[in-house]
């Protein structure tokens, strides 16, 4: 485990930028809350144990030295972020008009919303859950919320919790490890291949999505699974930091493919970390949407530790007025013949700032490697940003290389062409980016792929 | 159906169009001729109101209604139709999905995809253009014979009043340029009128001219009938210059 776990670390600070401390003390968080949830969760010692080291680990570590400004969350009062999770909002008169009217412009039903909300306290799609977990479990799946495989499994589960992103590894991380809850929980048996998609919007209000959730995959063997993670309704916390963590374990001649769009009301921090790790043979397919939040840094990982493990990467992010999204992806190559292929849109509008970062490590144990990055952006006018920040380190031999990136702004010429064709001029400006994201969108679920349109609707037009 | 009267118009500060008068009436096919730079896609990118153009005198009339507040797409749908020298290419949209949104947005209906399709294949067909760039992203990859050839495709889908063809014969090889003059002439009948620039009488074969223009720095020197572009293929416009 070792090794390719010290890959990782020096994988993510390569993307290091220039020095620039915001870090002071945090006091808020002490030993006694970590035990108080802990006790509440029911955690074996084990965990508590866990928990309470990641605690030490989160008092040492600084905040990241790189990437966007995040100078906005008081780590003095981290305490608060942690501590309004076991009750979000509890009433829907709560919820800010703005999302509301979000939901009812993606046309999700009464009780949906309020469940997306967090405050839903009946949710009529708890059978189709229910429904969905027979037929899985009859192929001996395991799709349960982290707080049941923690008693029903905890032999896996402490096998592989946070073991690819350990606590160590960045101050978030750590954080994480000490107040983690709620998630979602998979385990594929060997030769299994999970025909239809498990999507955790099905569960939300089952586990009580929080902003410290902890999602962990395990395909084994020849397996296969396609699983989607939240929808692109906006989810609203009271609170304003989402630190995530998502574990995939992807074993030999094993097939994950792991869809995800997040779009989190616009006071968030979300700082989530994802990492997969694929034995010989298996392959990890991402597909990434960004579009919410204030401040995103999301850089999903690929370790690449058997021979021939491959990595897809498809990711598309879109910052509007008042948002900074810092996104890409790292991958590493830790074994011979690895391949992968990163194929990314980010688009900005607004004032808004969208910078692709992405590491690609190639380590002296991985000859004949093979990687190509393609990312483009699109600016959809003056006062927006985009950024380009790929970093390349190759150690192996015999590596095949490339990249290509693009940043360009939205062509007028090309919005004439429409308008002459009688399409207006907001539609065509709409067909322009839709145009632009689409060899993402057809990565995706035909429903995510409406949603997707839909959203970037409603960004163009400004009103989310 | 066109009247544009005493037409000036400004790229930047420089002055492009100096003075143009026009008068296209139902069922005509005008042709203008003129040496590059006269002002020719200036004066068609300015009837549909590219944003690059400044109209600093005279107005432009269609079907009696004064364009020059209109935008564009309202222009377009409105019936004036641009076959552009250089087709702009927009990854992501496929031939047919912007044929249908436009068709959709020009004629306010409902198009039924199914029979759409059918119809846009069967022009394709004509225009010997394979069916498989009807899945094709719009003009991305295309060699510039297909480009043209794509735009005759948009001007019989769309069907439009008047229609603009902006050397759309350009660049084309004999047997390419016949598909395009073909297409034009399908495309024309008594109802509704053509303004071709062009450098080849080639394209004119299949189509009854009214009238032709020479251009010359930003103004029609001379008016005739289709025998100036005879004259302008066997002599080229030096002796027009003194006309100016």
């Amino acid at each position: 485990m070792k090794n390719y776990i010290q890959d990782i670390e020096r994988a993510l600070y390569d993307v290091r930028d220039e020095d620039k401390s915001i870090y002071k003390s945090d006091a808020g968080l002490t030993e006694e809350i970590i035990r108080d949830i802990s006790a509440r969760k029911k955690d074996p010692s084990w965990m508590l144990e866990f928990r309470l080291k990641s605690l030490e680990v989160y008092k040492k570590i600084e905040l990241p030295k790189w990437g966007p400004d995040i100078s906005e969350l008081n780590m003095d009062e981290i305490v608060t972020y942690v501590k309004p999770n076991a009750k979000q909002v509890d009433d829907w008169s709560q919820v800010p008009d703005e999302i509301k009217k979000t939901f009812d412009r993606l046309g999700i039903p009464e009780a949906e919303k309020k469940s997306l909300a967090g405050v839903g306290a009946q949710y009529d799609s708890e059978v189709v859950y229910h429904s969905i977990q027979k037929r899985l479990t009859d192929l001996g799946v395991v799709y349960t919320d982290m707080e049941t495989a923690l008693v029903e499994h905890e032999d896996i589960v402490r096998e592989y919790f946070m073991t690819l992103v350990p606590p160590k590894d960045h101050k978030f991380a750590a954080l994480h490890g000490a107040v983690w809850s709620g998630g979602s929980f998979v385990y594929v048996p060997a030769g299994v291949d999970v025909k239809i998609p498990l999507q955790s919007y099905f569960r939300l209000n089952a586990a009580g999505a929080g902003q410290f959730e902890h999602t962990l995959i395990i395909v084994e063997a020849g397996a296969k699974l396609h699983f989607i993670e939240g929808c692109s309704a906006p989810k609203y916390n009271v609170t304003n930091l989402h630190a995530g963590c998502v574990e995939l374990f992807v074993k030999e001649g094993a097939r994950l493919r792991y869809s995800t769009i997040e779009n989190w009301s616009r006071n968030m921090m979300n700082l989530n970390t994802k990492r997969a790790l694929v034995e010989q043979g298996g392959l990890i397919e991402w597909v990434s949407g960004s579009f919410g939040s204030h401040v995103s840094m999301l850089y999903p990982c690929s370790v690449l530790h058997g021979e021939g493990a491959r990595a897809e990467f498809t990711g598309v992010t879109f910052a509007g007025r008042g948002q900074n999204l810092d996104t890409g992806a790292i991958v590493i190559h830790a074994a011979p013949k690895t391949s992968a292929n990163i194929n990314t849109r980010t688009i900005s509008k607004s004032g808004g700032a969208a910078t692709y970062r992405s590491a690609v490590k190639v380590t002296k144990n991985a000859p004949f490697a093979k990687c190509s990055v393609n990312c483009e952006s699109l600016m959809l006018d003056d006062e927006s940003r985009s950024d380009t920040l790929p970093v390349m380190d190759i150690e192996g031999d015999e590596a095949d290389i490339g990249h290509e990136a693009k940043i360009g702004r939205i062509s007028e010429e090309a919005i004439f062409y429409l308008m002459a064709r009688g399409i207006s001029e907001e539609e065509a400006r709409a067909m322009i980016v839709r145009g632009f994201v689409e060899p993402i969108a057809k990565e995706l679920p035909l429903e995510y792929a409406v949603e997707m349109n839909n959203l970037i609707n409603l960004e163009l037009e400004g009103q989310l | 159906m066109l009247e544009i009267e005493n037409l000036h118009v400004k790229a930047g500060d420089k002055e492009i169009l100096r003075g143009l008068s026009l008068s296209v009436g139902k069922g005509e096919v005008h042709v203008i001729l003129g040496p590059n730079g006269s002002g020719k896609s200036t004066l068609m990118n300015v009837i549909l109101g590219h944003p690059k153009y400044e109209i600093t005198g005279g107005k432009i009339f269609f079907e009696g209604e004064d364009l020059t507040a209109l935008k564009t797409f309202e222009r377009a749908r409105r019936g004036i139709f641009l076959s552009f020298q250089n087709p702009e290419e927009i990854p992501g949209i496929t031939v047919e999905n912007m044929l249908r949104t436009s068709k959709q947005a020009i004629s306010g209906e409902k198009i039924k995809v199914l029979k759409f399709h059918k119809e846009l294949l069967a022009l394709m067909k004509e225009l010997q253009i394979a069916p498989e760039y009807a899945g094709r992203y719009m003009n991305v990859g295309f060699s510039g014979g297909e480009k043209k050839r794509n735009e005759i495709l948009q001007l019989l889908t769309l069907n439009p009043k008047l229609a603009l063809l902006d050397e759309t014969d350009s660049g084309l090889d004999v047997d390419a340029v016949d598909i395009v003059s073909s297409g034009v002439a399908k495309f024309h009948n008594e109802n509704n009128s053509c303004i071709i620039i062009t450098h080849n009488a080639q394209i004119l074969k299949h189509l009854p001219v009214n009238r032709a223009h020479i251009f010359l720095n930003g103004r029609i020197v001379l008016s005739g009938g289709s025998e100036l572009v005879n004259e302008v293929s066997e002599k080229g416009y030096a002796p027009f210059e003194v006309e100016s």
